[in-house]
């Protein structure tokens, strides 16, 4: 047990390799194929319950760092440039990687039948994405960090454009080279960070936690801020960086939807929350305005546009668009209430969504089309399916008693109580007005009324390993609606010492701060 | 008992997962749906052991102390939010709990939903008995009986606000109910979207409330406010803001000016669902908010009166939109738009005990009205137009005199409930300083057209001459015991509920007494000026005389002289067709908000594609235009510069190839004129 928890963070992170490993080694050949699949499949649920450790053993002193990270690991890998090895999580990190295995698990069980062309490939290329993703979130080496967030980009890719739809190769190079662009500018703010602190200190690091104590000047701040800005907000997407994105979901495999709008775009808020607040508290107070104002503007825009879609998944493409703006906005707001419901909210979105992509992807693999018009009074024959459909629908637009409301609900909060920035709630809870009408529009279009395509009237119900898909996703909705605090309490730490570097002394009582005053 | 008040809503929750559940699994393993009896025995049980559970807790509020009535049990921390810096500068914890509250005001509501929760509840297994979706008619209906009983039993605002949208997921479920039908759905998508305009005043009501006094535990956050006193009419403080964004989430659940035009369409669904839900109970949320609001409404002189005038406005304009409507349900929505408006003028003018008192009698008379509509419609083999009707007293004699019992309690004849509880508004409209003359002048009037389009319905239905085709289909019969028994009880209701709450010439006002306490907190203005019992009686004679004028009317247009109905109708065909039409609300909200906003997400979509993409696009195909110019310049100038140097030697070499003939005799000419010029040079120089 001993070496399995002080490396628990590498054995979660390169755990789907090992299934790479194994499918390379597996023989090849169409007879071969459902092999793989079982291979993938228990590789990825393996890869969830690996990761459950991280959970019973989180508050245990011994693997609690003088940060207040968990399960740190350090090791010098390319010292001539002081770049470590180096992994460390928070209770942040800690909700993305846990919703990450899970994702990942579910979308790979997802992939069954809806995979028939190169499967080996599929598979390998799915599990490095993993890998890819999880690192992301445990990186605490700015350099490394880099590097996963680098190496995920590529078997996206290769999903999106090999197993995607008509105009895949358009929307494969498109989300590459956008995406990259952005990367390119983060990569420069990392730098102007790493020689920045040579300058100060005279030390070559990629340290993330030792970039936060830097005191950087506010105008380097600025520039930094900014550079990283446009990598991090092309992820998100923020308005008005977000055009990427409905052609790659709409291209792109179900399970590449899924792990696009589940993971994926969280690793841009997870950039915004990790780095540029608590390095840049300075710039981010600077740009609050702005950032409040494109997230509203995405809140309410994307839901204008999501309403007239006609097809679904752009729909709920467009809809991560506004949910995604709620994030930010909680984020942004530097509030303790708001940032943990932003950050709920992001773990909220990846159920949710994901979870919608999943939906559209059942009747995608039946009937070959996704647009709303081809369906209607589908819940005459798929009742289980309607049953999940509005449980979804409803988490998406925030019904009480389900996920979104939680999340939702603490960022408008967080965000009213400032005064400066009362209007902006006002405005970004008319997104829930909205959302509920082009949800529900929706749903009443595929699902109410009568069977009009006789292709329609045959379809089955929820087959046993879809409905599997679908259970634990309702679980969550329904547990973090119901009773988030197990959620939240990961988070209230983090969020108090990300706020607290922001905001210094806001959030305290005042007789604290009174003698923060008198030093 | 008082410590299971949880287990209330947690009865018809149980209803719910078993009957839904167990439906799903049916349908799915076998194909059938599961046996109706087994259904309605669970569902109607669940909410009979919630009426039972709310008659014992009841029982035990009784036993307390008036001033101690009050029982709070917190299940458990739901929200644990972080610290929240209010606009006053305190930090406070956002932090909600998942409790419940029984005190006078929610005792009288888990009473009234749940006892006629169930009687309705019995009264859908008929109903409802020919209906394939059956298993999923009873799950929805105790879905909302759990949500209303949390809405009502909530001990925060955050809590209610559950209650609160889920009865508005279940009235969209309900009201989708006959999903096949577009209508349905339609009506179903309006219901839920324009309740959540007026959630959207309600979430930021709560904001709002939080952000200024750090709470939203309804004994917490009222004590607080206690400590303030109204606000100035001429400054708009916090107080006024919150009352006035918590109106707007009444004026969606409770169905008024500006946001009522759902109700009517709600009546798509099945006609249980409308006596349960859009008259008996869930309409009547906004009208409980706001008195349970009462601290703060108090403090906000200029929204109670927008609150005033909102409710009578209401009233009027949908009585007037009842007196011509042909489909009988629709006359009885109308009618409960107008009602509720009533109750919310009671509000408005700080009558809270009477509009409470008010929604209770009508609940008892309203949801009759609306069985006793059911039976009719299922009488007459799902007609619901009035004109096709007539005469069918004979046929249905228990609907019959039951109907009539709640016709005349809504039409307030004395010593029904609805006189005792609408007598009580108007005399409180009069007599009290936040209300006026005008408005009880105006509520009288309704009285009247209440009195007048009530009966029009009772003579179009069950009087005058048959106008169906008796012979194509079967003739109308009385409706089952198990849907006339909740009527003949719902009648007695509606004839005793009002002796509660009796005026005080008659005696003692005991409703009042109970709720007096809830109101503590609720600022108390000056009593005005004293008012005699013979004033009270003289304005309620007044309004019994107009209400009795309505019922003549209706006698002689539709009874006595059914032609001049036809005659007047045809010489105001104009307003006719306006009132008709319903002002033509609904086209105006279609053309102003729906259409633009449509409008708008269309023109968005195709900004998106060609201005935002369009610049992406753009971008990379600039980058590729950019890449073939220097392509090109690759080849046409940097390559060229290359082969140009290449030309030039080639050129100059072709020059001096010339000189290489290789023929001896010429090199040795060159050679030797060469030796001459050198010579020649050098003499020539070096002299």
């Amino acid at each position: 047990m001993g070496f399995f928890m002080t490396n628990i963070l590498t054995i979660v992170c390169f755990f789907p390799l090992l299934g790479v490993l194994i499918i390379l080694l597996w023989p090849k050949g169409k007879e071969h194929e459902t092999e793989v699949k079982w291979i993938a499949n228990i590789v990825a649920f393996l890869g969830f319950v690996v990761s459950i450790p991280l959970i019973t053993h989180f508050n245990r002193p011994e693997y609690i760092d003088s940060s207040g990270m968990r399960y740190v690991f350090k090791a010098p890998w390319i010292e001539s440039l002081g770049v470590q090895y180096y992994f460390g999580i928070d209770g942040i990190s800690l909700l993305l990687i846990l919703l990450t295995t899970l994702l990942g698990s579910i979308s790979i069980l997802s992939s069954w039948n809806a995979i028939t062309t190169r499967v080996r490939e599929y598979y390998c290329y799915f599990l490095i994405l993993q890998t890819g993703m999880l690192g992301v979130f445990m990186a605490l080496d700015f350099f490394l960090f880099y590097v996963f967030w680098e190496v995920m980009l590529v078997p996206m890719y290769f999903i999106i454009g090999i197993w995607g739809g008509p105009r895949k190769l358009y929307a494969a190079i498109k989300f590459f080279l956008y995406t990259l662009l952005g990367s390119v500018l983060l990569l420069l703010g990392i730098l102007a960070l790493y020689f920045h602190q040579y300058a100060v200190k005279g030390v070559w690091s990629f340290d993330v936690l030792a970039f936060q104590e830097l005191g950087i000047p506010p105008d380097l701040q600025y520039w930094i801020f900014l550079a990283m800005f446009v990598g991090f907000a092309i992820k998100v997407p923020l308005f008005p960086f977000h055009t990427w994105l409905p052609d790659a979901h709409v291209e792109a495999p179900t399970a590449g939807s899924v792990i696009l709008a589940g993971v994926l775009l969280k690793m841009g808020t997870y950039g915004f929350v990790r780095f540029s607040l608590p390095i840049l508290p300075d710039a981010t107070m600077e740009f609050l305005p702005w950032m409040m104002a494109i997230s509203v503007i995405g809140i309410i825009y994307g839901a204008l546009v999501a309403m007239m879609q006609k097809d679904i998944k752009k729909l709920v493409a467009y809809s991560s668009v506004s949910h995604l703006g709620f994030c930010m906005l909680g984020v942004f707001i530097v509030t303790p209430v708001a940032l943990e419901g932003g950050i709920l909210q992001m773990i909220n979105h990846g159920i949710s969504t994901g979870a919608l992509f999943l939906i559209v992807g059942i009747i995608y693999e039946r009937r070959h089309t996704r647009m709303i018009s081809d369906y209607s009074g589908l819940s005459h024959v798929m009742p289980v399916y309607a049953v999940v459909f509005l449980i979804m629908t409803l988490s998406s637009i925030g019904m009480p008693t389900l996920n979104g409301f939680i999340g939702e609900f603490m960022v408008l909060q967080g965000v009213f109580a400032d005064p400066d920035y009362k209007l902006w709630a006002v405005f970004g809870a008319a997104g829930i007005v909205l959302g509920a009408a082009y949800m529900l529009w929706l749903y009443q279009r595929v699902m109410f009324g009568t069977i009009k395509q006789e292709e329609n009237r045959k379809l089955p119900d929820l087959t046993p390993r879809e409905l599997a898909t679908f259970v634990p996703l309702i679980i969550l909705a329904f547990w973090i609606g119901l009773y988030p605090s197990p959620f939240l309490s990961y988070l209230h730490e983090p969020v108090n010492q990300i706020v607290e570097k922001v905001r210094p002394g806001e959030f305290q009582p005042r007789s604290m701060q009174a003698q923060i005053g008198d030093r | 008992m008082l410590n299971y008040i949880w287990l209330i809503p947690l009865c018809p929750l149980a209803g719910f997962l078993i009957n839904g559940l167990w439906g799903l699994w049916c349908v799915r393993r076998t194909g059938r749906r599961p046996r109706k009896s087994f259904v309605a025995v669970v569902a109607c049980g669940a909410v009979l052991l919630a009426f039972l559970i709310s008659l014992g807790s009841f029982a035990g509020l009784l036993e307390l102390e008036p001033e101690n009535r009050i029982h709070e049990v917190n299940l458990f921390n739901w929200i644990p939010g972080l610290m929240v810096r209010t606009v006053s500068g305190e930090l406070a914890q956002f932090q909600i709990n998942w409790g419940f509250q029984l005190d006078p005001l929610s005792a009288v509501m888990i009473l009234v939903v749940t006892g006629i929760g169930f009687l309705i509840h019995l009264y859908s297994i008929g109903y409802m008995s020919e209906e394939e979706g059956f298993y999923r008619f009873f799950a929805y209906m105790n879905l909302f009986m759990f949500m209303m009983l949390t809405l009502v039993l909530a001990n925060n605002f955050l809590l209610m606000f559950v209650g609160w949208e889920g009865v508005g997921l279940c009235s969209y479920l309900l009201i989708g109910y006959y999903m096949e039908k577009r209508s349905a759905g339609d009506a179903a998508k309006k219901a839920f979207v324009v309740n959540r305009i007026g959630d959207y005043g309600f979430i930021l009501g709560m904001l709002l409330l939080f952000a200024y006094f750090g709470s939203l535990d309804f004994t917490d956050l009222f004590s607080r406010i206690a400590t303030l006193v109204p606000e100035p009419e001429t400054a708009w403080g916090p107080l006024s803001w919150a009352a006035l964004l918590l109106f707007i989430g009444a004026t969606g659940k409770s169905a008024q000016i500006p946001l009522y035009t759902w109700l009517p369409d709600a009546m798509e669904g099945p006609t249980p669902v409308s006596a349960l839900i859009h008259a008996a109970t869930m309409v009547t949320a906004g009208v409980y908010m706001v008195a349970r609001s009462a601290a703060i409404y108090s403090r906000a002189p200029e929204v109670m009166l927008l609150v005033a005038v909102v409710g009578i406005v209401t009233a009027v304009l949908a009585a007037c939109i009842a007196l011509f409507q042909r489909d009988i349900k629709r006359v009885l929505a109308y009618s409960t738009v107008s009602q509720l408006g009533y109750m919310v003028t009671a509000l408005g003018v700080g009558a809270v005990t009477a509009g409470i008192f008010h929604l209770m009698t009508h609940a008892f008379f309203k949801a009759l009205l609306f069985l006793g509509s059911g039976s009719v419609i299922l009488g007459m083999h799902h007609e619901q137009d009035m004109m096709k009707m007539g005469g069918l007293r004979k046929y249905m004699p228990t609907t019959w005199w039951t109907m009539g019992v709640g016709t005349l309690a809504i039409a307030g004849t004395p010593l029904l409930s609805g006189f005792f509880s609408k007598d009580e508004i108007l005399w409180r409209a009069y007599s009290l300083p936040g209300g006026s003359p005008v408005i009880w002048g105006v509520g009288v009037l309704v009285a009247g057209m209440t009195a007048f389009y009530m009966f029009r319905m009772m003579f179009l239905t069950f009087h005058g001459k048959e106008r169906y085709d008796r012979h194509s289909g079967h003739a109308p019969h009385e409706s089952p015991r198990i849907m006339t028994v909740p009527l003949m009880v719902l009648a007695a209701g509606s004839v005793v509920a009002g002796y509660v709450g009796l005026p005080p010439w008659l005696g003692p006002n005991v409703f009042e007494h109970f709720l007096e306490p809830v109101l503590a907190t609720a600022w108390q203005p000056e009593a005005g000026a004293h008012h005699s019992h013979l004033e009270e009686i003289l304005l309620a004679a007044v309004s019994v005389a107009v209400a009795g004028c309505g019922v003549f009317l209706a006698y002689h247009f539709f009874l006595a002289r059914p032609e001049k109905a036809g005659q007047l109708r045809e010489r105001f065909h104009g307003l006719y067709r306006v009132v008709y039409n319903k002002f033509y609300v609904d086209e105006a909200y279609d053309a102003l908000f729906v259409n633009r906003c449509k409008g708008l997400g269309t023109w968005l979509s195709t900004f998106d594609l060609k201005v935002v993409d369009g610049l992406v696009n753009g971008s990379a195909a600039a980058t590729r235009i950019s890449a073939w110019i220097s392509g090109q310049a690759d080849i046409h100038i940097v390559d060229r510069l290359v082969n140009l140097t290449a030309e030039i030697v080639e050129f100059f070499s072709s020059v001096f190839r010339r000189l290489q003939t290789g023929l001896v005799q010429r090199y040795i000419a060159f050679f030797v004129l060469g030796l001459v010029l050198i010579i020649g040079c050098y003499l020539y120089l070096g002299a």
